[in-house]
């Protein structure tokens, strides 16, 4: 069997067991992350998918793309389209520096029984009190936090916008995520709530999936800083994913909270 | 080449004086390519390590509307990576518009910019070019600076790049 077929197993083994998002890739992917020059303009795809990075499932919705210019203020994303396998959306880069590219969501799943038949239910926290039925019982709720993110430099890279917000599950890159070359240690931090979260799985799967037989993702697990390395085999884009459980949710009725951190960085030839 | 010789005899005649002298020789090559554009080039000067960096000269295309050549100056990935995302372009005295084909010469000295104040010691050029639908190639020649005694270093590419050479005279 195939490492692909045996992922695909794994995959469609999990989706009966968690949420089916999870077993599919989620991503944004900007047409370019280090540019020079003036009056440049960047588009930026979001798709879920198998591979990396093709379009072949889902659309990933970009109307609450964020944003954030090297000053901190916020972009005006334009031409944003939602397709059958993706979206898109442009913007200019108007200043140098960097640019960082966010798009948070925060949603429940509750799984509960009703007349001894098992039900589940997604949605938005203020929507949770009205769709489970009074008399449901072992009725259990889990926070899903995500924040999916991309970086673009025009010019000299500068690290204002690399500052986390403190909420959910961030990395603060120490290596610049737009000065990435292969054969070169790169260094980040992943932090939950703002505190450094050891321990954590991080996964690291190169693009281009298509053309090769194996799928060449490696793990990396933070320190007690929160502190991984990685040293870049390929030039291309890469997807990183880390998930942390806790039960520190904020809302009242979850008992379970799940954080959700992805990034696509790019790695240049050196 | 009997021409390249006698250039470099003037060279060496004329900086017998006071500063030691650098002469660049760069080939363009000619390409048989389906769409032609003239490379972008970067040379600079580098610590042996990889250290501080002395940049020589940029070609790029300078008269494009509105600066618009700058946009493929990242091309020009290991020099931009290094020091050109550093610079506000064009700088005088570095930047010039891209060559043709052919042979082109320049020429630096200790006594003037940019090699003024370069500290004795080991050094590598790197000349790396780019071309807009085409490759990129790098080339490194080491040397030591200032030179004690007349030195050539050669650096051949296969692509973008033609003979590099580097004469050095004390």
């Amino acid at each position: 069997m195939t490492n692909h077929l045996k992922l695909a197993l794994i995959a469609a083994t999990v989706s009966l067991l968690a949420p089916p998002a999870q077993a599919h890739r989620a991503w944004l992917l900007p047409s370019a992350t280090v540019l020079s020059g003036s009056d440049l303009w960047v588009t930026v795809d979001g798709a879920i998918s198998n591979d990396l990075f093709y379009f072949e499932h889902n659309p990933l919705p970009l109307d609450k793309l964020a944003i954030e210019g090297p000053d901190g203020k916020a972009v005006t994303p334009e031409n944003l389209a939602k397709g059958r396998f993706r979206s898109t959306v442009d913007f200019k880069l108007a200043q140098p520096g960097t640019y960082k590219l966010s798009l948070t969501h925060q949603g429940l799943f509750a799984s509960y029984k009703l007349d001894g038949e098992n039900k589940r239910w997604r949605g938005k926290p203020d929507e949770l009190a009205k769709a489970i039925p009074a008399k449901a019982t072992d009725v259990k709720v889990t926070e899903n936090r995500s924040r999916i993110e991309t970086f673009v430099t025009s010019g000299k890279p500068s690290s204002d916008t690399l500052k986390p917000t403190g909420t959910g599950l961030e990395m603060i890159p120490v290596t610049h995520p737009n000065n990435l070359a292969v054969g070169e240690k790169a260094t980040f931090r992943l932090v939950l709530d703002g505190k450094p979260a050891g321990n954590v799985a991080v996964e690291i799967v190169p693009g281009g999936i298509r053309y090769r037989d194996t799928l060449n993702d490696s793990k990396a697990t933070t320190d007690e800083t929160g502190t991984f390395s990685i040293t870049f085999p390929e030039p291309g884009y890469y997807w990183m994913k880390a998930s942390v459980q806790d039960d520190k949710s904020t809302i009242k009725d979850a008992q379970q909270r799940r954080s959700t951190y992805i990034t696509t960085v790019e790695v240049l030839p050196q | 080449m009997r021409l390249l010789i006698s250039a470099a005899l003037t060279t060496l005649a004329a900086s017998s004086s006071l500063a030691s002298e650098a002469t660049i020789s760069i080939d363009v090559p000619q390409l048989d390519v389906a769409e032609y554009h003239k490379p972008y080039v970067a040379m600079w000067v580098e610590q042996a390590d990889g250290g501080k960096i002395t940049n020589l000269a940029v070609w790029y295309d300078v008269n494009h509307k509105k600066n618009e050549g700058t946009k493929w100056l990242k091309d020009v990935r290991q020099w931009w990576r290094r020091t050109g995302r550093e610079l506000a372009l064009p700088v005088d005295g570095l930047s010039s518009p891209t060559r043709a084909p052919g042979t082109h010469q320049i020429k630096f000295d200790s006594a003037s910019k940019p090699l003024e104040g370069l500290t004795p010691g080991k050094y590598q050029l790197v000349i790396e070019a780019a071309r807009e639908v085409g490759g990129r190639e790098l080339l490194k020649i080491p040397f030591e600076w200032p030179p004690k005694a007349p030195a050539t270093g050669e650096a051949k590419g296969e692509r973008e790049l033609g003979t590099v050479t580097l004469k050095l005279t004390p």
